[in-house]
């Protein structure tokens, strides 16, 4: 199955066919789709596409059933054990923000202490930072060693009696570094009563995740990056949280009954998710599920492996240029980002769209990350399931060309 | 024009700016940063009595196109008056650069201009 992975399986993607020579490396910030996933959606549209729960007619009886399927495969695919675990939302950041403004402006309180990690994405700091300043709660960061990873010794010293949540990526979008979860979760549970939310954006699409192994209160992820359409993210949670929960958005599709005195709600899942959802991406996102797991997780993972171990000796043989995150392929993924001193990561960006390698340059949603490395933004070259060897080396061709274009 | 007479356009003016600098007894000056890559410009202003730029320097760590737009901007402004930059848009700078700019680099090569808007407190003219 491994030889099927990188250049066989771009034919599974409609993107290379219509850009040939396209390298594309920023599946970090969303990777493309199979031929399967399109189909799905356009077979939505064209076969059985009505509104979900509430048409009493064979359309919207097929398009309720092929929705509600999905719930049961995306509980599948991360160990949920229940359906009733898995709510639909439109991508990661707005799985945190649920959980910000319902359980958080529910529980956190004034001198509480949420803990976050310095490697976090914005969409993993910006809500509860606001919810702290609301709540006059606190913010601590758990600070990232010179490799770019997480000192367990440290989290003794962050943890207190005031600290009501844990919130951390279970794989940095930067840095690809890959935190050991279920550990830092153990450890966790032996000081105290924190939840632990997992922010698993970059790890679910590259490695098979079991949530209830990790024992995780929270876990968010998002389909985009994970071969599936864009505008659907998932939140999985405990039971008991979830039932405690209040609901995030009201209106339609999320209420029992309602009369002008009285509101009742749905139960759960259903009342997180107020209005019409994305029908016809959520049936995408299945077919990207089934598509994942046809080829196998473990088998994209050690595939990727590979590839991990490639780009480290090929990046850290390239003169000059900068590696951030571990250096050891056991602690991280395929996402690498870099500098290359005296070149802009703008420019060198530019010079790599010439070549057709696609990039990403800035600081990808981690600022606080990049002041950390003392530097404003760097490159990132991201790989995925599609991508070769030949494009990693693409790739250094690339670096070589924009290190001699500025006369390094 | 060719992509690499464009590229050592820029590549000219990345590594010898113009007027780069900061102008100590300056009348005017702005900072601002681009929140995409973090590049940050300072632009320096010195008026004479007509209101007229009668010197002006920048500086700041950035890309090529940021650093030669902040060159040939300022050459192209110095002896102007605020009341002719008030009528200056993007898309006549971009086409006085002289080079042809990506849409994904247009908001590196206009910080300088946006800097100078601020410096001198003029808003960007609207397109007719």
């Amino acid at each position: 199955m491994r030889k099927q992975l990188g250049q066989n399986i771009k034919k599974d993607f409609p993107i290379f066919k219509n850009n040939p020579g396209l390298v594309f490396l920023d599946s970090g910030a969303s990777a493309q789709k199979p031929q399967a996933v399109i189909r799905a959606i356009t077979d939505c549209y064209e076969k059985y596409y009505a509104n979900v729960h509430r048409g009493i007619y064979k359309l919207s009886e097929k398009s309720s059933a092929a929705y509600e399927s999905v719930r049961a495969k995306a509980a599948g695919f991360i160990n949920a054990g229940s359906e009733k675990r898995i709510v639909f939302t439109r991508n990661t950041t707005e799985s945190i923000n649920l959980v910000a403004y319902t359980w958080g402006r529910q529980n956190i309180r004034a001198g509480d202490e949420i803990l976050l990690t310095e490697m976090e994405h914005h969409a993993n700091m910006l809500p509860w930072r606001v919810l702290a300043k609301e709540k006059k709660a606190s913010v601590k960061y758990w600070p990232i060693n010179q490799e770019g990873r997480l000192d367990l010794n440290e989290l003794d010293k962050l943890l207190t009696k005031k600290t009501k949540l844990v919130a951390f990526t279970q794989m940095s979008n930067v840095l690809g570094t890959i935190n050991p979860a279920k550990e830092i979760i153990k450890k966790i549970r032996s000081q105290g009563s924190a939840l632990v939310l997992i922010d698993g954006a970059q790890s679910v699409p590259h490695f098979s995740v079991d949530v209830r192994d990790l024992d995780a209160d929270f876990y968010v992820f998002s389909s985009h990056k994970m071969c599936g359409p864009t505008g659907v993210g998932v939140l999985y949670a405990k039971d008991e949280i979830l039932e405690k929960m209040n609901p995030f958005l009201y209106g339609g599709d999320m209420i029992a009954n309602v009369t002008l005195q009285e509101m009742e709600w749905s139960e759960v899942p259903a009342k997180f998710e107020a209005g019409t959802p994305a029908i016809a991406e959520v049936i995408g996102f299945g077919a990207a599920i089934d598509y994942l797991q046809d080829i196998g997780m473990d088998n994209v993972f050690k595939y990727e492996e590979e590839m991990v171990k490639a780009g480290l000796r090929a990046l850290l043989s390239v003169e000059g240029l900068k590696l951030f995150g571990p250096h050891e392929p056991e602690a991280r993924g395929a996402v690498f980002a870099f500098e290359i001193p005296g070149v802009h990561p703008h420019d060198a960006a530019s010079i790599f769209d010439e070549q057709n390698i696609a990039v990403r340059a800035g600081h990808h949603c981690a600022q606080p990350l990049h002041q950390k490395l003392g530097i404003p933004a760097s490159l990132r070259a991201s790989f995925y399931l599609y991508n070769t060897l030949e494009d990693l080396n693409k790739l250094i061709s690339g670096i070589k060309k924009a290190q001699e274009i500025f006369g390094l | 024009m060719t992509y690499d007479m464009y590229r050592e356009i820029i590549i000219d003016h990345y590594k010898d700016p113009h007027n780069f600098g900061i102008i100590k007894d300056a009348d005017k000056s702005a900072n601002k940063k681009n929140p995409l890559c973090g590049d940050e410009m300072q632009i320096t202003v010195k008026l004479d009595k007509k209101k007229k730029i009668s010197d002006i320097k920048f500086t700041g760590a950035g890309c090529s196109v940021s650093r030669a737009g902040g060159s040939i901007l300022t050459d192209i402004v110095k002896g102007k008056r605020i009341s002719e930059l008030k009528k200056y848009t993007d898309r006549q700078f971009i086409q006085d650069m002289g080079v042809p700019i990506t849409p994904a680099r247009k908001k590196c090569a206009l910080l300088s201009l946006e800097t100078l808007r601020k410096a001198l407190n003029i808003t960007k003219p609207s397109v007719k």
